[in-house]
């Protein structure tokens, strides 16, 4: 029953493809997160500006399509980049996985900032006070007293948006890219069992949710350490 | 962009003169597959918090598969995958019914959105304070009565927030349906770029267009969520 006509190996590389992509795009997007919620929070206006344009924008307009032009723009940018090749020596990798990194983390980034911005909000003012006057600098605030109280509210919000990302991850093989959805789906044209190998790529994605869920649920039990429930 | 609309502008919001297209097209399947979902969603809810397990397993296990794959595969199952079972190509309504790209489209984003809506119910059913269950059965009412009258109303209420949510992540979705042949707004603004080779204004005019119709649609969820949860206000 469970025949899979010797591509096996194909889906099990582009299972390790659709892996790093998810990977790369969740750093990309926490990164982009940290910084686009601490623009939202600061205290110029322009960067505020900035930051509610992108947010906005992103959540507003639809995943697919910003895929695709932001998909058309780079492969413009890297032909323009190429016309300069020959005069100096520089590569521009814009594959489809770079440009599914880019894009995805682009786009992630904006529900990160606003799932970071929540949770630097509901990190006591006193406590930042407090390092303030022990003398730290905003950098040693952030890293020793926001940052890992603020993972504790954000992290519900950070596993949610990782699960998404599991699964949009799936639409990079529309550019291309031979990631799992791309090798059933060749699998399955070959041996004319479409059904049986797109399952399979399915169950692939559902194993991998269902691991994320437990490594989410330990992770959301160690930065709750030291918090007092209400007994109810 | 405005050279574009102007082209296009018919093709983009209703007609391309042979068919639905582009803004009515994505308007059609948000509307449709939401509706089937919903419907869907309201009995599995109930289910879903039934006490014996051949009851709420099975809906478990659909909410399961369908919210742990993404919506790119289910369609791709449902419109490539079930359309080569031999099965389906010899029985003539299936292979009538599975041979359109707009039901298949149609069915994969009504299983879709019904999965997720379900645990939305299921989870506002759960929330229902138990002094109002009470005081219904205290007034002899049926557990169908109680359903009909108390429960649900009160579940779905109280969902509206995040059911405006999963709506909105729904128009989002219906993108996806070009690579069913369904001609939504993006194949249509897809297809301008191709003849025009200009992206930006293409895509730019299809990003706006989307953008209206999600302010609109939380326009419309702000004044539902005024006037259904008006008894929540101070």
């Amino acid at each position: 029953m469970f025949n899979l006509a010797g591509y096996g190996q194909q889906i099990f590389n582009g299972t390790v493809t659709t892996i790093e992509l998810s990977v790369l795009s969740l750093l990309v997007s926490f990164v982009l997160g940290l910084f686009g919620a601490s623009a939202k929070l600061a205290k110029s206006r322009v960067l505020r500006g900035i930051g509610t344009v992108y947010t906005t924008i992103i959540r507003g307009v639809l995943m697919l399509l910003i895929f695709y032009s932001l998909q058309i723009w780079l492969n413009d940018l890297s032909d323009y980049l190429d016309s300069f090749q020959n005069r100096i020596d520089f590569e521009f990798p814009l594959d489809p996985f770079t440009s599914g990194v880019i894009t995805l983390g682009f786009i992630y980034g904006a529900y990160f900032t606003e799932t970071f911005r929540g949770a630097f909000l509901a990190v006591p003012k006193g406590q930042l006070e407090a390092a303030r006057a022990f003398g730290m600098r905003p950098m040693q605030v952030f890293r020793r007293i926001l940052f890992p109280q603020m993972m504790r509210y954000a992290l519900p919000g950070i596993g949610n948006n990782w699960q998404v990302i599991l699964k949009a991850t799936a639409l990079v093989s529309l550019i291309g890219l031979s990631d799992v959805v791309k090798a059933a789906q060749a699998a399955g044209e070959a041996t004319f069992r479409t059904f049986f190998f797109i399952s399979v790529a399915g169950l692939v994605y559902l194993v991998l949710t269902t691991i994320s869920n437990g490594v989410l649920l330990l992770l959301e039990r160690k930065y709750a350490v030291g918090v007092r429930k209400a007994a109810l | 962009m405005i050279s574009i609309f102007q082209t296009y502008w018919q093709a983009l919001l209703y007609s391309d003169g042979y068919r639905v297209t582009g803004l009515a097209m994505t308007l059609w399947l948000l509307v449709i597959s939401c509706g089937i979902g919903f419907c869907l969603a309201v009995p599995l809810a109930v289910l879903r918090n039934a006490r014996n397990p051949l009851l709420w397993f099975p809906v478990w296990l659909y909410t399961f598969l369908f919210r742990g794959t993404p919506l790119y595969v289910q369609l791709l199952l449902i419109y490539t995958g079930i359309y080569g079972l031999d099965f389906i190509h010899n029985t003539a309504p299936f292979n009538e019914f599975f041979r359109q790209g707009l039901n298949c489209t149609i069915l994969s984003f009504a299983l879709n959105t019904g999965a997720y809506t379900t645990e939305i119910f299921a989870g506002s059913i759960k929330e229902t304070s138990h002094g109002e269950v009470d005081a219904g059965l205290a007034m002899g009412m049926s557990r169908f009565t109680l359903y009909r009258r108390i429960i649900i109303p009160s579940a779905l209420r109280r969902a509206l927030p995040v059911y405006s949510n999963e709506v909105i992540l729904m128009l989002h979705a219906t993108t996806l349906a070009f690579t069913a042949t369904v001609p939504d707004i993006l194949k249509v603004a897809n297809d301008a770029y191709s003849a025009t080779y200009d992206p930006f204004d293409c895509f730019g005019v299809a990003a706006l267009i989307y953008l209206c119709v999600s302010f609109g649609l939380i326009f419309l969820f702000r004044r539902a969520e005024r006037h259904f949860l008006a008894y929540l206000r101070p």
